[in-house]
């Protein structure tokens, strides 16, 4: 048995930084018996993206949809900048500075994307008249960072492209301050260019120091802009490494094997490729 | 727009969008929506085929203001029906909450009122009880079916089509049968009639009101559009925007003002008033009629919640996609409740004025509403997978309609050959704009 090279690997803990501004602990959620998150912990922290991957059903989405507010936990505690919070629905989350985009995007295709930046969240004017006009200045605004090219601001979103579809769902969820980034397979639907203009935005929103849990199933999406990488199998966290510290082929075997690098054998390794 | 849908939207670089025809150009540029445009159009050849086929008659003073009283009341409740269908929902109930409403309003006015409170059936105060009674008892009608479709999470076709029973088998429990009648005198104008409308000047001034408020709309929309340095219309697209706007609106008022008075009932106005009969009879112009006026602010204050309110706003993101409404915090369930209440007080508002017009509520009062009024929203470009439809698109629907209706009468086509020819009517005009927007969307 041939040793592997060892990379750190953490539980919780990261080198002494800032305090985390997402810290969960022992987040335990089951549906009928099935142990979906089985007592998870994982922290985040300002300007900090953390990858998380794992195979289908590892559980990573329904992990992040307890921080957002669309799944209530079984058991477990979490804190946001060290306060213990109650995350009971997406407005919690919101109220607490986290914003998702959804794998799905979540967008009402009908409306226009200024509409679609302010849902749920529209500006009023004078005697409770929705201000279309400063929704529209707004995202216009936020669309000049984001997405130059995008001009389509009466349009239903459902005529956009995939991209600038994308660029609504991320300008919905920074709008408002977020401290806190939760994106669910941000590239999944889009073609070459503006996958680019996605990891490009993602390194920007981190320079502005916002926490980012990365959800995707490209390995090198998540190689090429996460600090620290999460590995889920089966519910259960298999290990979290720096990013630095491992190979793209040590962190697909804990996927794949749900066994951390130094417990795996190089026969198993080997029966991977 | 194109349907919304869960299918995954074409990858297009931006570079690539179609170049613009001159047609769409044009209509773009002036920003209209083309759809209603569609509308219009098409009732364009309605009109002028019934008016050839009628020999004149069709586009009469007369006929056209007889065609918007009729249509007022389905319009009305069109109006509601459109946010019901938009949010993914159906109301088969707006027939029966009608009769109910309008059946406790005789009540209220001929019996409960002069028997409990002693206001009589020519007091002053009877009329303005009646109706708020009625359209508090709406709110409760179409609230209860409401909470029961959105905390119950019971389909709407059903609590509706529970509440069409329930609500019909009410008045027939409980009125046995009979008719009542006379109504109140001043309840009565609701109804319309020569002197249940606004008169020659009352018209104008409206009309000039009206004006006066199209002018200083597009021009505070473009100020405040350019002032965040938007783009805004030329100033030739809102030139034509106002003129056309300001000359339907004259138009109107001067049709519903060239419809006078019958002879009779302006004989014996002028008698009573000591007026002098000219010779050729006095001719008394009738105006808008109450029942137009009570559909004009309905479709304002309904435009108005559709699009300018958070509700309305919420209603759209909620039939686009009842997902992302709930992910993003609105409350859809009090959202959806919301729109069935409002439903309801715009039944009991079409029964106040049905009841007014037959001077009694009977028993069949609203029977089958549910059906023309869901028709014309559906006419008017809501469509049933839900986010999409305007509420000017419904009145134009309800009076489409109620033109059909109107001008086969005079043609002397008999019911049930009417009600064939709406029946296709309205599978085409669906199946027409169904292949429209897939075209437009593709």
């Amino acid at each position: 048995m041939t040793a592997i090279p060892q990379p750190e690997t953490h539980a919780t803990s990261t080198p002494p930084r800032t305090a985390p501004i997402v810290a969960m602990n022992d987040i335990r959620v089951s549906f009928g018996g099935v142990h979906a998150v089985d007592g998870v912990s994982i922290d985040l922290h300002e300007g900090e993206v953390v990858g998380l991957v794992g195979g289908n059903g590892a559980g990573k989405s329904t992990l992040m949809k307890v921080l957002s507010g669309a799944q209530v936990p079984d058991s477990g505690e979490i804190r946001i900048n060290g306060q213990r919070v109650t995350i009971h629905n997406p407005r919690d989350a919101r109220a607490h500075g986290i914003e998702t985009i959804y794998q799905t995007l979540a967008l009402a295709d009908n409306l226009d994307a200024p509409s679609n930046v302010f849902l749920g969240r529209e500006l009023v004017g004078g005697l409770g008249t929705l201000d279309d006009a400063a929704m529209e200045s707004a995202t216009r605004e936020l669309m000049e960072r984001l997405n130059p090219r995008f001009k389509n601001f009466k349009a239903a979103v459902a005529s956009l492209s995939g991209g600038q579809r994308q660029s609504v769902a991320i300008a919905r969820a920074i709008q408002f301050n977020a401290q806190i980034l939760i994106m669910d397979e941000p590239t999944a639907a889009l073609g070459p260019a503006e996958t680019a203009q996605v990891r490009e935005l993602i390194r920007q929103l981190k320079a502005d120091g916002l926490g980012i849990f990365l959800i995707s199933h490209d390995i090198h999406d998540v190689f090429d802009l996460s600090d620290r990488i999460s590995v889920m199998h089966q519910g259960e966290i298999v290990g979290t490494v720096e990013r630095a510290g491992v190979t793209t082929d040590q962190v697909l075997a804990m996927i794949i094997l749900g066994k951390k690098p130094d417990e795996v054998t190089s026969e198993e390794l080997a029966a991977l490729h | 727009m194109a349907q919304p849908s869960s299918a995954p939207t074409p990858t297009i670089p931006q570079a690539t969008r179609p170049p613009r025809r001159s047609l769409g150009g044009a209509l773009r540029v002036l920003d209209v929506d083309t759809r209603l445009l569609g509308l219009i159009a098409a009732l364009a050849v309605i009109w002028i085929g019934f008016n050839v086929a009628s020999d004149g008659t069709f586009l009469s003073a007369r006929n056209l203001w007889n065609l918007s009283v009729q249509s007022a009341s389905i319009a009305i409740m069109a109006t509601g029906m459109v946010l019901i269908i938009v949010s993914r929902n159906i109301d088969l109930s707006v027939g029966a909450m009608l009769g109910f409403t309008g059946y406790t309003m005789a009540m209220a006015q001929t019996q409960w009122l002069p028997n409990g409170l002693g206001l009589g059936l020519d007091n002053p105060l009877t009329w303005i009880i009646t109706l708020l009674f009625g359209l508090v008892l709406g709110a409760i009608l179409g609230g209860i079916q409401g909470f029961v479709v959105a905390y119950g999470g019971v389909p709407s076709f059903i609590v509706t089509l529970g509440g069409l029973l329930v609500w019909r088998g009410l008045i027939f429990q409980y009125a046995q049968g009979q008719t009542i009648a006379p109504m109140d005198p001043t309840f009565r104008l609701l109804g319309g009639g020569p002197q249940g409308s606004l008169g020659e000047v009352g018209s104008w001034a409206l009309g000039a009101i009206a004006c006066v408020a199209i002018v200083v709309g597009l021009i505070l929309n473009r100020r405040r559009r350019a002032s965040y340095g938007f783009q805004v219309r030329p100033m030739w697209a809102v030139v034509l925007v106002g003129a056309v706007g300001i000359g339907i609106v004259l138009g109107g008022v001067w049709v519903a003002n060239a419809y006078p008075w019958p002879e009779a009932l302006a004989n014996q106005y002028a008698e009573s008033n000591g007026i002098p009969i000219p010779p050729g009879g006095l001719i008394i112009p009738t105006g808008i009629a109450y029942p137009v006026l009570i559909m004009i602010a309905v479709t304002i204050v309904m435009t108005h919640l559709a699009e300018r309110r958070r509700f309305g706003r919420n209603v759209y993101a909620i039939g686009g996609n009842p997902l992302a409404a709930e992910l993003s915090g609105i409350n859809t369930r009090r959202t959806v409740m919301l729109t069935f209440a409002v439903m309801g007080v715009l039944a009991a508002v079409s029964a106040a004025i049905q009841t007014a017009r037959l001077n009694a509520a009977v028993t069949g009062l609203g029977v089958q509403n549910e059906l023309d009024v869901i028709s014309a929203a559906v006419i008017g470009g809501t469509s049933f997978s839900g986010g999409i439809g305007t509420i000017p698109g419904a009145i134009l629907g309800a009076v489409v309609m109620q033109s059909l209706r109107s001008g086969m009468v005079l043609m002397r086509v008999d019911s049930p050959m009417q009600d064939i020819v709406v029946g296709i009517v309205l599978v085409a005009a669906v199946g027409l704009d169904s292949i429209l927007r897939r075209r437009a969307s593709s």
